[in-house]
């Protein structure tokens, strides 16, 4: 890899040497480095777009690392990423996915990740998305399919700071009786960026629960979409939040639907869009920073 | 130190006819490591004047000069580089900013933890338990209180301004805030204005300034005011707080 790629591996995924445990590299549109670890094999797609994860049961306390990094212009790189999770397993999962497009086309990367997640299975999963180089598009479309078994629980961790000019984020989750999913999501938009996020989430099982968090701020003249749906089909718990940081002329759109199908569903959406409340800056101020430091520290405190 | 000529400072009022005087030809003038308490009703002007030293409310009249220097046109990031601080009445929330970054953004500069934490036991706070808390709702407003006096104190200002900081420290004593009075005041060979009702407060001043109505009625050392204060205030909770009747003095 040359040195924009290494930065870009840093970027996303926190390494320049290779890491403890499985991981997969993904380069320009091909898996270039594989590893397995006791108890995580990766099996790579015939087709070559992507790879199947299989995780015994009872595997505990490992990390896999499968980043993905663009730096030739013009790749479009669509993924199928698979994963089935055994049971009584508690794993980390660090994906993310980097471009640097400094040339004239557009470069793209859709991933789609299925994840299976076994009973009393506890997973968490980390996307960092980032983009750098010159105006020629960098674009992201994730999509995350969750289906989480009888007491399972996810945590699914998705930050995408700078760079990425498009990007449609799917999430859809089914939780089974007693499993526990919980989204953190933090997105940062400027220029002409343009951001959708879109979950709809099945409460299936008897104390299924989820909490869904989003974070955001829109700079300049970005746009940000925030769809969530979710779907109370038993006795459940549902709780999403949108709390939204407008500046200059960007658009902010929130869109939840919280739907009940059963009595004992308990549903709550809560959603926040404005800008920078003035005394936070005024308190700043009086510690003696500028008007725009003090903007700069309460951003990136709240995208923390 | 700090002098305040003929301060003014006048709102429009709801309906937008005409116009409320809020302080009204207020002059005051701060000596170095003078400790000065202001006191007076709700209502009277305190915290606008307050902030008004601070540059976040600008007067309509009159002007502020600090260390030979008017600063009356300075903003507030010139006065806090001047070494000017003000503690909020109401402490300000936000989300994701912890007490550690907030006592860094103070300071000025990268704190040690153990720094941190100093400024945390200063205020009675246990530091291992408050370093990452973040500043928001989760917060007691008297947890609040103290962590914004903990920012004044890591800034090391040369003029502190505090608003009521005795508001919600039920449980810590007043012994230590004094203390803090105290240490600042030999420490950074700093003067100090402290809004305050409360009696163990007004008997540690230099000076007192009672405001009623957006005016000054009483301003002279501890000495000449205490007296005057006593004859006129009224127990107000079972003698605990010291709590002047003023719309009768006013
Ligand atoms: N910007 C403003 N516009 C209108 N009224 C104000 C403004 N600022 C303060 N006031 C009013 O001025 C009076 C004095 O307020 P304040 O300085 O907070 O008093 P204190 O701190 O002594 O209780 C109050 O009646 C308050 O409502
Ligand atoms: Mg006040």
């Amino acid at each position: 890899m040359n040195s924009n790629a290494e930065r870009i591996l840093e970027t996303v995924a926190g390494f320049r040497q290779l890491p403890e445990g499985a991981f997969n590299i993904r380069h320009n549109g091909k898996g270039v480095n594989l590893r397995n670890s006791p108890g995580i094999s990766i099996i790579p797609r015939k087709d070559g777009k992507g790879i199947t994860v299989k995780v015994k049961p009872g595997t505990v306390g490992e990390v896999m690392h499968i980043p993905v990094v663009i730096d030739q212009s013009g790749i479009i790189d669509l993924v199928y990423n698979d994963f089935f999770i055994g049971e009584d397993c508690d794993i980390e999962i660090m994906a993310g996915c980097g471009i640097h497009n400094d040339g004239l086309h557009l470069t793209q990367h859709d991933g789609i990740h299925t994840f299976h997640i076994g009973r009393n299975s506890r997973v968490r999963y980390v996307e960092k998305h980032y983009g750098s180089g010159g105006t020629a598009k960098k674009v992201l479309n994730p999509v995350t399919n969750l289906y989480l078994a009888e007491g399972a629980y996810m945590e699914m961790d998705t930050v995408q700071i700078e760079g990425v000019d498009t990007t449609k984020r799917v999430t859809n989750a089914k939780l089974l009786e007693k499993a526990t999913l919980v989204v953190k999501e933090k997105l940062l938009t400027s220029g002409n960026q343009t951001a959708t996020t879109d979950y709809e989430i099945d409460l299936d099982g008897c104390g299924a629960g989820v909490n869904l968090v989003s974070r955001s701020v829109a700079k300049g003249s970005s746009m940000q979409e925030f769809l969530s749906k979710i779907n109370g089909n038993n006795e459940c718990h549902g709780h999403s939040e949108c709390d939204a940081i407008i500046m200059d002329n960007a658009v902010v759109t929130a869109i939840p639907v919280v739907r009940a199908n059963h009595v004992d569903a308990s549903l709550i959406h809560e959603a926040a869009i404005g800008k920078i409340a003035g005394e936070q800056i005024t308190k700043l101020l009086t510690l003696g920073l500028t008007q725009e430091e003090a903007e700069a520290e309460i951003v990136n405190g709240f995208l923390r | 130190m700090l002098e305040l000529k003929n301060i003014s400072f006048e709102v429009r009022d709801e309906q937008g006819a005409g116009s409320r005087e809020i302080l009204k030809d207020v002059s005051l003038c701060l000596e170095d490591r003078e400790f000065m308490v202001i006191t007076g009703p709700n209502g009277s002007g305190k915290s606008t004047l307050a902030k008004i030293i601070m540059g976040i409310v600008k007067p309509t009249r009159g002007q502020i000069v600090f260390d030979g220097t008017d600063i009356t046109e300075a903003d507030v990031t010139e006065r806090a580089r001047m070494r000017i601080g003000y503690a909020f009445q109401q402490p300000v929330r936000f989300k994701g900013i912890n007490v550690s970054d907030l006592l860094r953004l103070a300071a000025g500069h990268e704190l040690s933890n153990d720094q941190a934490c100093r400024y945390l036991s200063e205020v009675g706070l246990c530091a291992v338990d408050y370093i990452n808390r973040e500043i928001n709702a989760s917060l007691s407003g008297g947890e609040l209180k103290r962590i914004e006096i903990a920012t004044l104190l890591a800034r090391g200002t040369r003029l502190s301004v505090f608003d009521e900081p005795e508001a919600g420290i039920d449980l810590w004593s007043f012994q230590n805030l004094t203390r803090i009075f105290e240490k600042m005041r030999n420490d950074h060979n700093s003067a100090a204005i402290i809004i305050s009702h409360q009696e163990r407060i007004l008997r540690i001043a230099d000076t007192i300034v009672m405001l009623a109505d957006g005016r000054v009625v009483k301003q002279g050392s501890r000495q000449e005011v205490m007296p005057y204060l006593m004859a006129h205030a009224e127990p107000c909770e079972i003698g605990k707080n010291f709590c002047p009747d003023l719309q009768r003095l006013a």
